[in-house]
């Protein structure tokens, strides 16, 4: 029986020595020669598991600590960090190359985590389609409540959506906690559409990507319009840079983890030269480590925002689900 | 000595599906559930108006695109079971492609088609997946019925739209009831659909429990839920049982070639009707594939990983991948439903509340949220000799789960229907209980055992949501690959999602062929 022998196949895990499991988001991409070769060089053979979005991955981590499903996690992110890092997910460890620029990210001082990339959600515009038809592109958060800009702005639900939930934290760290929900009334007044994931919203609604949507003003990220870039070599879209929301990816030996040393050479790797050159190209954020060079188009397209927003990390875990609810309460009277 | 061995036979054979919902199914969702309850809260999401207002939509869109797909699935059914036209086949063939499409497709390709559908869109969409399941199911009972009886009402003065009611319709009723169960629990929990066309206005008790778990963390709300969903599938399930219970009657199971002949008169509207119903499900197939056919590129990206790596492995491995584990889930599937709807069957005479109560714990898979089963077996599976959590097993298990149910639904009414004064002739000439199995049971059903593996299989090769949660990157099937190329920029991505889409459908079509081709006779499903 097939099945059968899959189960034969499945139970012969006498684990060698030298297996790491890397539980990540289902973002996770990496540049395969290199993956190849620091497996042959280093020895150690790595089990990717994907596991749903960066609020997933956290809460799956946070269920299994007891008998934890790998032995390194990446992709818990700024936004869930203090719910792994309060439940005791990780075991501290500190890098040789953390000094090398990931510790300008540093979550906290327990060394459990270290920054791995990291990425700015920002409003993105079609430049081309205000051009088009003449008119001036909104230039930040005000401009959208603006009867001028009516119908013309598609952003994600912060309940279904890492960006989304990061544009609803950029809002809150702009117009402060108590005034954020009449901004949100005002979008939602001026027709602002909500869709559930960016990619309905990027590819479909938004009238600069490859989709050619209706609307020209989307939530996607800094990074976005490097992937616009038109036959002349120019983008074609902007990011709104003082409209950015900063969020940045973790790694960390899990506690309990069944071979932790080897696991430390996997996170070493991560922020390697190497591996941290590759990040924009396959995972579309930027490398944590300084003095890495980033693809041409992003140096044309895709500056790094000088002062994007953040808040602070406990303060978005007390309050992340009211802030949600209160947002999808609001969305849907 | 005969007799004490079938006795003990029957409960021995139970033990297996039970053992299999047991262990893969029943402790995973109360582990989770019970870490929920554990927590406090759970007591306030049931006392929210909020929660009520979400069960009444979810009940609501479910039972509207219940009845959407019921009434365009019989005019569908009457042409499959009873029409001897050009065509068929191919027609019988076609609408299970629906199935086996990715939901983040198809509601690509509603939103597209309604910009602003809201509700409407959704009840749509979901029937459009449903269809074949009203059609098949109905059909395959409809094809096996007796037509003299409805043209003795026919002689005896009743109109043809009389006869249909009184004579046709109490025949097929079951198998009405049991594809009407399955495609409501199917459009009660659907996920993708309800989260892509429904934005952030429309929400059921499916997506809710998934953002609670997979967003919010909040367990103690999911738990609260979860045991309302499961309520309401029950209460959903008894409804129909007992609607189903005194019509179930032994028919006189007859071949096709006896019943389908060329329509005549007013059952060409009927034609007409199910033609109409065939171009409707056809509009958003034609639409892939021709979008897949605006440049190759996608197509001879198939071969490669996507965009700057987007995959793990070649969309044609993850197409390997899909069928692989839809074969081991079919399998697995087969001898969990076969062996219940056996002992289902057999239960019926005497123990009608344990078969009842056996037949409705079978059915709960569906009416469970993938998340719920997920989140379960990280709870759980970890405690196993083996740690399972990771395992590539998993995905032909959870795909099992999600089609044991389909197979019970499509195998029962078939062995339920045959005649028990056959059984106890072959008993009394002398045949043990597996000889009786073998010449009577087996002999009047196994068109509809491989017409359920059939079904099984599509659908495997179409499930996303379980998929989705246990697949491993190096090993996704064909949905979970789309699904990823679609969720990245590029293109690329897009345009190889849309060739993989009719990649996926090609090969469900090609399995469906080849399985109704290597069985001769197999002329009614």
């Amino acid at each position: 029986m097939v099945a059968g022998c899959s189960l034969v196949g499945g139970g012969e895990q006498a684990p060698s020595q030298h297996t790491v499991t890397l539980v990540t988001h289902d973002s996770w991409a990496v540049d395969k020669t290199l993956w190849a070769d620091f497996q042959k060089t280093s020895g150690i053979t790595v089990k990717v598991s994907m596991n749903g979005d960066a609020g997933a991955l956290t809460n799956k981590l946070v269920l299994t600590k007891a008998n934890p499903i790998g032995d390194i996690a990446y992709g818990v992110d700024s936004t869930f960090a203090s719910r792994a890092v309060s439940a005791g997910v990780f075991a501290p460890y500190t890098s040789p190359d953390a000094s090398q620029g990931p510790q300008r990210y540093q979550f906290d001082d327990s060394h459990r985590l270290t920054a791995i990339d990291v990425g700015d959600v920002c409003l993105n515009v079609d430049t081309g389609w205000y051009a088009a038809h003449n008119r001036p592109a909104p230039s930040g958060y005000a401009d959208l409540t603006d009867p001028k800009y009516k119908g013309q702005t598609v952003v994600e639900d912060p309940s279904t959506s890492s960006p989304g939930l990061a544009f609803l934290l950029g809002t809150i760290k702009q117009f402060g906690a108590d005034n954020w929900p009449d901004y949100w009334s005002k979008l939602k007044a001026n027709d602002v559409k909500v869709d559930s994931g960016w990619d309905e919203a990027y590819s479909q609604d938004f009238s600069g990507s490859s989709g050619k949507g209706p609307r020209p003003i989307v939530v996607s990220y800094a990074s976005s319009p490097a992937d616009e870039i038109g036959d002349d070599g120019k983008p074609r879209t902007k990011a709104l840079l003082n409209t950015c929301y900063r969020q940045v990816e973790y790694a960390g030996v899990l506690a309990g983890a069944k071979n932790p040393d080897d696991a430390k050479k996997v996170l070493d790797f991560l922020i390697s030269q190497k591996f941290q050159e590759q990040v924009p190209g396959s995972m579309y954020v930027y490398p944590s480590r300084s003095g890495v060079s980033l693809p041409a188009a992003w140096k044309t397209a895709a500056p790094l925002p000088d002062a994007p927003a953040q808040l602070p990390a406990d303060q978005v875990d007390a309050n992340r689900e009211k802030w949600v609810q209160q947002c999808r309460t609001l969305l849907q009277g | 000595m005969p007799n004490a061995a079938a006795r003990l036979v029957l409960p021995l054979l139970a033990l297996v599906p039970i053992g299999f919902l047991g262990l893969f199914f029943a402790w995973p969702v109360v582990s989770i559930v019970g870490i929920g309850l554990g927590g406090s809260g759970a007591a306030d999401v049931l006392a929210s108006g909020e929660t009520w207002r979400l069960v009444a939509f979810t009940l609501g869109q479910a039972a509207a695109a219940t009845l959407v797909a019921v009434l365009a699935g019989m005019p569908l059914a009457y042409v499959m079971a009873r029409c001897e036209l050009p065509g068929v086949g191919l027609v019988r063939t076609l609408i299970l492609v629906p199935f086996v499409l990715p939901t983040v497709v198809v509601g690509l390709a509603f939103r597209a088609l309604l910009p602003d559908g809201g509700v409407l869109s959704i009840v749509l969409a979901n029937a459009f997946f449903n269809v074949a399941v009203v059609a098949r199911t109905v059909g395959g009972l409809w094809a096996h019925t007796d037509r003299r009886a409805e043209e003795a009402a026919r002689a005896l003065g009743a109109s043809r739209w009389r006869a249909f009611t009184s004579v046709v319709l109490p025949a097929i009723a079951p198998a009405i009831g049991s594809a009407a169960a399955v495609v409501f629990l199917f459009c009660a929990t659907s996920f993708g659909v309800v989260l892509m066309l429904g934005g952030a206005r429309y929400r059921t008790l499916e997506t809710e429990i998934y953002l609670r778990t997979v967003d919010l963390f909040d367990l103690p709300g999911a738990a609260a839920l979860s045991i309302l969903q499961v309520v309401a599938v029950i209460a959903v399930l008894l409804i129909g049982a007992f609607a189903r219970r005194r019509r179930e009657t032994a028919l006189k199971l007859r071949g096709r070639l006896e019943t389908a002949r060329r329509p005549v008169g007013g059952e060409w509207i009927v034609v007409g009707a199910a033609l109409v119903v065939v171009i409707a499900l056809l509009v958003p197939i034609v639409g892939l594939v021709a979008r897949s056919l605006t440049t190759m590129d996608g197509w001879r990206a198939l071969a490669g990983t996507g965009d700057s790596g987007t995959l793990e492995v070649s969309a044609w491995d993850a197409a390997w991948n899909s069928i692989r584990a839809a074969t081991d889930a079919t399998i697995l599937a087969m001898l969990l439903g076969v062996t219940a709807a056996v002992v289902l069957s057999q239960l019926r005479r005497g123990r009608a509340v344990l078969g009842e109560t056996l037949d409705l714990a079978l059915m709960l898979p569906l009416g469970v949220s993938a998340v719920t089963v997920g989140f379960g077996y990280l709870v759980t599976l970890g405690d196993l000799p083996f740690d399972l959590r990771t395992s590539p097993l998993l995905v032909p298990f959870a795909q099992a789960l999600v089609i044991t149910p389909l197979i019970v639904r499509t195998v029962l009414p078939v062995l339920r229907a045959i005649d028990e004064r056959l059984r106890q002739a072959a008993g009394t000439l002398g045949a043990g209980p597996f000889r009786v199995w073998r010449e009577v049971d087996l002999a009047l059903a196994w068109r509809s055992l491989i017409a359920a593996a059939g079904f099984g299989y599509v659908v495997a090769l179409g499930e996303f949501g379980a998929t989705s949660f246990l697949a491993r990157p190096d090993a996704p099937t064909l949905p979970v690959a789309i699904a990823r190329l679609i969720a990245r920029p590029g293109e690329l991505n897009n345009e190889m999602a849309y060739a993989a889409c009719v990649v996926l459908m090609l090969v469900t079509v090609l399995a469906v062929v080849l399985i109704e081709r290597l069985t001769p006779a197999v002329g009614e499903f």
